[in-house]
């Protein structure tokens, strides 16, 4: 036949072996590795080594020397374990409401707003338009709003919703509040990327199937959104449970409202007290990292990983 | 329906003075249709002429702007779609991609709490003779097992009412013969109602009980198979379903059986019987296999209608049979299938020939004249095709 002649000619020569092996591949690669070697794993080796430091003897405030003392590790969880329980539960309350408040922003935007790409490209630069503002300056915006002088909470006092001796800024609520309000659209970006690609017609075939719209919600919605949710999720409990910005004395939080973000921050700029800093800082990472891999294998995504 | 139960039967399903109108077009204008319990019924139609729609509307996934929808004679028009006792074949099939085969199969069953969902999926999969597939997720079967699933996961919720939606439309023609099979056998032995909405005319013939022939919104006719492409009613029937042979001209004597009507100075009869309209200017028309090429001027025959002399334009042979095109000068291009009784064509190329055909076989339409659309044969692009590829075959053999 006169197609076989193409078929022999088409036949794989190359041997994959040697294919596998192609040192282009690895030159490519080249800087990528560099970039890492240089500003991820150097830093991190650096952390953990300071994280082990000891205060040099007869030393002045902020003289370590090399050492391996574990102890900078029970040292800080007994002294700090409120701030990092208060960490974790923030950034998980804060995470929450941002998926509740985004989710049916996200699926308006991307599922409902479909016939209206005008709409739809409207909604979509109102939630990436704070990012035109920079970070500090909306939080201090909200400090202004929430501040005992402010007409809300004046407003607020008048009705006799807040007591009179009440403070907004200071607050669980207010640190909260400022956490969901800042990665919100960290979270509706990811969702309307997944929305956007729902296919309606499963919807419709959950409807057929005689599915309620509750339930074609719960167990199809959700389900074909997942990889949008659990990228949401982690782009928004991953930074608010290390932020420090919001729980600031400066901005939104009070004494009693401190993150691990900020005695980080205390203990390496104010105490100098550089093990300890480091030594929170790993329990941090090491903390997030095994939520984050239980979360991603428990929500059956692990291909984002 | 009531959780927790079987659809003992199929429904009727009654549509009454349906519309359906979208900002800008009329998708669906007074559609009235009953379908009888345990039917097979297939609507027909070319893209956009409103067969999915009206399937839409029983599904419930779109709302008539007027008009009711009954199953078994009960008034669903304001139920929400998963409140009907129906289920959709779609054409996408909508497999959802997050579950197992068994696990859509399943879906239907748990949304009603049916005892022992999963027993009833194998068993529906068994059916379909995919339940060793049952773990595997949609996207590692091919197009024809998604088809099946599809299928599975509706009549496994046993609907008074089965819709199906163009479902054999991605299938090659092996697999959709085979389909067309098991869906028949199928609607046999379960004794459901079944609403195929297809544009396949073969597929609706061979499959359906009734065929609705849907255009533009309206149905057009409404009958048997058999009855529909023997007596079509419209020009578009006459030629949606298979092809037909129309000539157009005034009645020029009518007796107590048949009309004759001039065409072109020929004298061509058509039973009154199977005429709908019977003075003033008409289309009748003859399907090409019921042609008879001659040639010679054939004796003259009350019971058969002589037209001619034309010349033959094109011969193409396609095995079983050989299609003529025959232009008669005034009539116009006709086409003839002859079935290939002997070896070689009955007529060449350029030669004189004279068609003649049984007066029982001619049909009057009811359309108006002026609005029946001659319908070009569409062979020639067919015979260039054909013509290419033998000169391609012959040029692979050469190199």
């Amino acid at each position: 036949m006169a197609f076989a002649v193409f078929s022999t000619a088409t036949a794989p020569s190359t041997d994959p072996v040697a294919r596998r092996r192609s040192p282009v591949a690895l030159f490519l690669l080249l800087p990528g590795i560099l970039y890492l070697v240089l500003f991820f794993l150097t830093p991190l080796v650096s952390l953990l080594l300071t994280s082990f430091q000891t205060p040099r003897e007869f030393g002045d405030i902020g003289q370590y020397d090399y050492a391996f003392r574990w102890q900078n590790y029970t040292e800080v969880i007994t002294t700090y374990w409120p701030h990092i329980v208060r960490s974790f539960s923030y950034a998980l309350a804060a995470t929450f409401f941002a998926l509740v408040i985004s989710y049916p922003l996200a699926y308006f935007i991307g599922v409902k707003a479909r016939k209206w790409p005008l709409l739809q490209s409207l909604m979509l630069v109102l939630v990436i338009a704070p990012f035109f503002i920079s970070f500090l300056l909306r939080t201090l915006a909200w400090k202004q709003l929430f501040s005992d002088e402010s007409f809300v909470v004046q407003s607020l006092k008048a009705l006799s919703l807040l007591g009179p001796e009440a403070h907004v800024t200071g607050t669980a609520f207010s640190v909260i509040f400022g956490l969901t309000y800042n990665f919100i659209p960290f979270m509706t970006l990811p969702l309307y990327t997944t929305l956007e690609r729902l296919d309606v017609r499963y919807l419709e075939a959950g409807n057929d199937l005689y599915a309620s719209p509750f339930q074609v919600f719960r167990k199809v919605t959700i389900p074909l959104s997942m990889p949008g949710i659990v990228a949401g999720t982690l782009l928004t409990f991953i930074p608010a449970a290390g932020d420090y910005i919001n729980a600031s004395r400066d901005f939104l939080g009070g004494t009693g409202t401190q993150m691990m973000g900020n005695v980080i921050e205390a203990n390496f700029l104010v105490l100098q007290n550089y093990p300890s800093a480091a030594a929170l800082s790993i329990i941090l990472m090491t903390v997030i990292l095994v939520i984050v891999s239980i979360y991603v294998k428990r929500s059956g995504t692990e291909e984002l990983l | 329906m009531a959780a927790g139960a079987f659809a003992d039967r199929g429904a009727d399903l009654e549509l009454v003075g349906i519309e359906k109108r979208f900002p800008g077009f009329t998708a669906i204008e007074n559609l009235n249709l009953t379908i009888p319990a345990g039917s097979f019924f297939a609507l027909l139609g070319p893209s956009g002429c409103g067969k999915t729609t009206t399937l839409r509307l029983v599904a419930g996934l779109e709302e008539p702007t007027s008009g009711r929808i009954l199953i078994g004679g009960t008034d669903v028009t304001n139920q929400k779609s998963f409140q009907r006792p129906v289920n959709t074949v779609f054409q996408s099939y909508a497999l959802f991609p997050h579950m197992t085969v068994l696990e859509n199969v399943a879906f239907g069953l748990r949304r009603r709490k049916i005892n022992d969902p999963v027993a009833k999926a194998h068993e529906a999969l068994l059916l379909v003779e995919l339940d060793h597939l049952a773990h595997r997720k949609p996207q590692q079967l091919s197009g024809g097992q998604q088809q099946r699933v599809a299928l599975a996961r509706a009549i496994v919720n046993r609907p008074a009412l089965l819709l199906l939606d163009e479902p054999l439309g991605a299938l090659d023609l092996k697999l959709r013969r085979q389909m067309q099979l098991e869906l028949k056998t199928i609607q046999e032995e379960v004794g459901l109602t079944f609403l195929h909405v297809t544009h396949d005319q073969e597929e609706a013939m061979t499959m359906a009980d009734t065929i609705a022939v849907m255009n533009k919104g309206r149905i057009e006719q409404m009958g048997e198979p058999q009855q529909l492409y023997e007596l079509p009613k419209t020009a578009f029937v006459a030629n949606f379903l298979g092809q037909s042979n129309l000539f157009t001209g005034p009645v020029v004597s009518t007796t107590s059986t048949a009309i004759a009507v001039d065409v072109s100075g020929q004298k061509i009869v058509v039973p009154l019987g199977r005429a709908h309209r019977v003075s003033g200017e008409v289309t009748i028309g003859v399907r090409p296999e019921k042609l008879t090429l001659h040639k010679d001027a054939p004796i003259h025959d009350a019971g058969r209608n002589v037209m001619g002399p034309g010349r033959v334009i094109d011969v193409s042979f396609s095995g079983v049979s050989t299609q003529y095109l025959v232009a008669v000068p005034g009539v116009g291009t006709l086409v003839v299938f002859a079935q290939n009784m002997a070896f070689g064509p009955a007529a060449h190329v350029g030669a004189q020939v004279w068609l003649s055909w049984n007066v029982e076989h001619g049909f009057g339409l009811d359309d108006d004249p002026a609005d029946a659309p001659r319908f070009e044969a569409d062979l020639d692009t067919k015979t260039i095709a054909q013509q290419r590829r033998s000169s391609l075959v012959t040029e692979l053999e050469e190199a």
